[in-house]
């Protein structure tokens, strides 16, 4: 079980920056003379969620109905002179999967700031989480984490990364370091979940192109800017790929192809990344773009590839004589290794609408469609959250999946569509 | 959530929501300037709008919480809570970081504005749950702050270029005497045809405003109170209750907290310091 080892070394990880962070909190506020800690902050949330799938499964054995409780609580303690440490843990329990039930340290992070003459420079110590890009129907160039795969198949949710993270800025723009000493397995839907590949993929028997393995030195650098009407953003990122080359575990496979499971095999990668928006009037107009350089491709060999996504978003403010404002959003996404994409955005267009309500509730709607512009394969997706009172809130989301071809890198969840219906309570 | 806060277009001075509150802040305790009595109406209703900005300047930096009771016309209530801080810069547009409280659900949601005089604002969000910094759009001039009955243009500062003004008269308000000015929007972003502002004599602070729709009829109505001297030279409100004659809903903002020429450091309104603000 290599899964278990990893999340305790994660977990030890983070008790020890918890306690360095105090103990350096402490130094910081004692030689001050003022008390350890001058302000604190305990926060969070729990959240109740059913997820249903109103189709039989493609696989027999997978179900479909899962009972979900998730709570997130967050520390955030500051010194006198502004050094905080901040925890944030996340735990999933699922009735319908025991290895989408999973805890997650996603932060337990010093944070330095401080001035050099005209330039500001802030270090994060610790586990933290880092979002680059600015498209919507996927997040190409955002690589520093990993993907927290079995939360949504969005690829939206993120795991805690341990890093050291400096970043400089002044009039010039901003410029930020990583090191990533240690990598994080995605997670992937275990034998009876639902949205996973027709094989489950077993992490246990992950494999590295480095004889580090996880603990190969990752580092990442980006350079950030806004001038006028634009914000761009320019990155690079050297080590070990977070999205895995998934194969079947030989000889188990051949020899027993009922019991065969897919193995992760993570690679030694470049990733040069641009991302560009440009906003002007109620337009957004946006650009992210990666060239990727080490990974392999679906059929198993060393492909560099380049991909984008492009796309924007307009805004129609008090539609319709009320309060509500309507945006529209489209996006295109390319892939150069075409159909020997590692997955399913190899020529795909997304379009949705948003609509805002700007009433008490903050009542927000998200519907939208992915296409396939080569097999036709479509999803759709529609988001709904309303707050119910001040502490209470109601997320709806469906996903529903049309006419998934067989050459598909999605058709093992033709019969996936779902609802989730869930309700937050946040103190 | 991404639609708090919009810009000026055009205008010489920014000073974003600080305007709400310090909509008149007296300069040195000197009386009022010699208003020309003998001007067209035109001229004096200038020249009281610019004595009430000029009152209101060099304010230095500033901390304030908000508390913002929104109540329908059955009289169901929400409440927002959040944190301002404004960066005053000298010459250029202010740095302004809203960070919300309250409801939970948004808590630690972060907006970062730069205005400017000359251009559309920058306007930045921080959405925790993502980690995630977003450039959004600063257009919505209209359109409803938080659900509240306060418009953008109604939080942002009123731009004196923005307008033309005129002069009506001068009648009592309470102990005091005001005059009554008219402005009147020069660009077509505005959801309003005109304002009618309450300015007292002694200390040009704003009472009262009155906000007319597109079709001229009487849509809003502003009345200020709680007026508290800060550092011997500044107003600033303490209450500003807006009620919306057509919908029968009002929004009552307090602030509390509020220190002026505050410990703020630039650093901390960079796009850098919007992912740590709390």
């Amino acid at each position: 079980m290599a899964r278990r080892p990893v999340l305790r070394r994660v977990k030890l990880a983070a008790v020890g920056i918890a306690a360095l962070g105090i103990a350096t909190l402490g130094i910081a506020s004692g030689a001050s003379g003022k008390s350890l800690i001058d302000s604190h902050e305990f926060s969070g949330s729990v959240t109740v969620e059913n997820r249903w799938f109103p189709k039989t499964p493609a696989i027999p054995e997978q179900k479909d109905f899962g009972v979900n409780l998730i709570a997130a609580p967050e520390l955030y303690l500051e010194s006198a002179d502004g050094t905080s440490l901040t925890l944030e843990g996340f735990y999933r329990y699922d009735s319908s999967d025991s290895v989408r039930s999973h805890a997650d340290l996603r932060k337990a992070y010093l944070l330095f700031v401080g001035q050099i003459e005209d330039q500001e420079w802030e270090l994060r110590l610790g586990v933290d989480r880092v979002f680059w890009g600015v498209a919507e129907s996927r997040h190409l160039v955002d690589i520093v984490n990993q993907t927290d795969l079995v939360e949504n198949p969005s690829e939206e949710v993120k795991l805690g990364q341990p890093m050291a993270h400096l970043t400089l800025s002044g009039e010039w723009g901003a410029a930020e370091l990583f090191a990533l000493p240690y990598h994080r397995l995605r997670t992937f839907p275990g034998r009876h979940g639902r949205l996973r590949s027709a094989f489950v993929v077993d992490n246990d028997r992950a494999m590295y192109e480095s004889g580090a393995e996880e603990r190969h030195f990752d580092v990442a650098a980006r350079y950030s800017h806004s001038v006028g009407l634009f914000d761009i953003g320019l990155s690079v990122f050297d080590g070990t790929s977070r999205e895995p080359n998934l194969q079947p575990a030989f000889p188990l496979c051949a020899l027993d192809p009922g019991a065969c499971v897919l193995v992760p095999l993570y690679e030694q990668i470049r990733q040069y990344g641009l991302d560009a928006q440009m906003t002007y009037e109620a337009w957004l107009l946006k650009l992210e773009a990666i060239r990727r350089m080490g990974a392999r491709n679906a059929l198993g060999e060393e492909e560099d590839y380049t991909a984008f996504v492009a796309g924007g978003e307009y805004t129609f403010y008090a539609v319709f004589d009320t309060d509500i404002d309507l945006g529209l959003l489209a996006e295109w996404n390319r892939d150069s290794r075409q159909m020997r994409a590692t997955n399913i955005f190899q020529n795909d267009m997304f379009a949705a609408v948003r609509l805002a309500f700007n009433d008490f509730a903050s009542t927000d709607l998200l519907v939208g469609i992915l296409e396939d512009v080569d097999t036709r394969s479509r999803s759709f997706n529609a988001q709904f959250n309303r707050r119910l009172n001040d502490s209470l809130t109601l997320n709806v989301e469906a996903t529903f999946f049309h006419n998934i071809a067989a050459d598909d890198a999605a058709y093992s969840t033709r019969r996936d569509n779902f609802v989730s219906i869930g309700l937050t309570y946040s103190f | 959530m991404e639609k708090v806060i919009t810009q000026k277009h055009r205008g010489r001075r920014s000073l974003t929501l600080l305007t709400l509150f310090a909509a008149c802040m007296s300069c040195l305790a000197a009386g009022p300037p010699a208003v020309a009595q003998d001007a067209g109406p035109e001229a004096r209703g200038l020249e009281i709008a610019l004595e009430a900005r000029k009152r209101g300047e060099g304010f230095g930096n500033l901390v304030s919480q908000l508390t913002m009771v929104l109540r329908t016309a059955k009289g169901q209530e929400s409440t927002r809570q959040m944190r301002l801080k404004t960066f005053e810069v000298a010459n250029a547009g202010d740095k302004t970081l809203f960070v919300f409280d309250k409801p939970r659900d948004v808590s630690g949601t972060a907006f970062l504005i730069h205005s400017h005089r000359d251009k559309p604002d920058d306007l930045w969000i921080f959405l925790p749950a993502l980690n995630r910094v977003k450039r959004i759009s600063s257009s919505n001039q209209s359109g409803s702050f938080m659900g509240s009955e306060f418009a953008y243009e109604d939080i942002t500062t009123q731009e004196i270029e923005k307008f033309t003004h005129k002069y009506l008269r001068d009648e009592p308000c309470g102990d005091l005497t005001c005059t009554v000015t008219e402005r009147t929007p020069r660009g077509e972003d505005s959801g309003y045809s005109r304002q009618l502002v309450w300015h007292d004599k002694k200390e040009y602070r704003a009472w009262r405003v009155e906000y007319y729709d597109r079709r001229n009829e009487l849509l809003k109505t502003l009345t200020v109170a709680d007026y508290e001297l800060h550092l011997d030279r500044y107003w600033y409100a303490g209450k500003q209750t807006m009620v919306n004659h057509l919908t029968g809903k009002s929004t009552v903002l307090k602030a509390s907290d509020v220190q002026l020429q505050a410990d703020l450091n630039e650093r901390d309104f960079t796009r850098t310091g919007l992912r740590r603000a709390r």
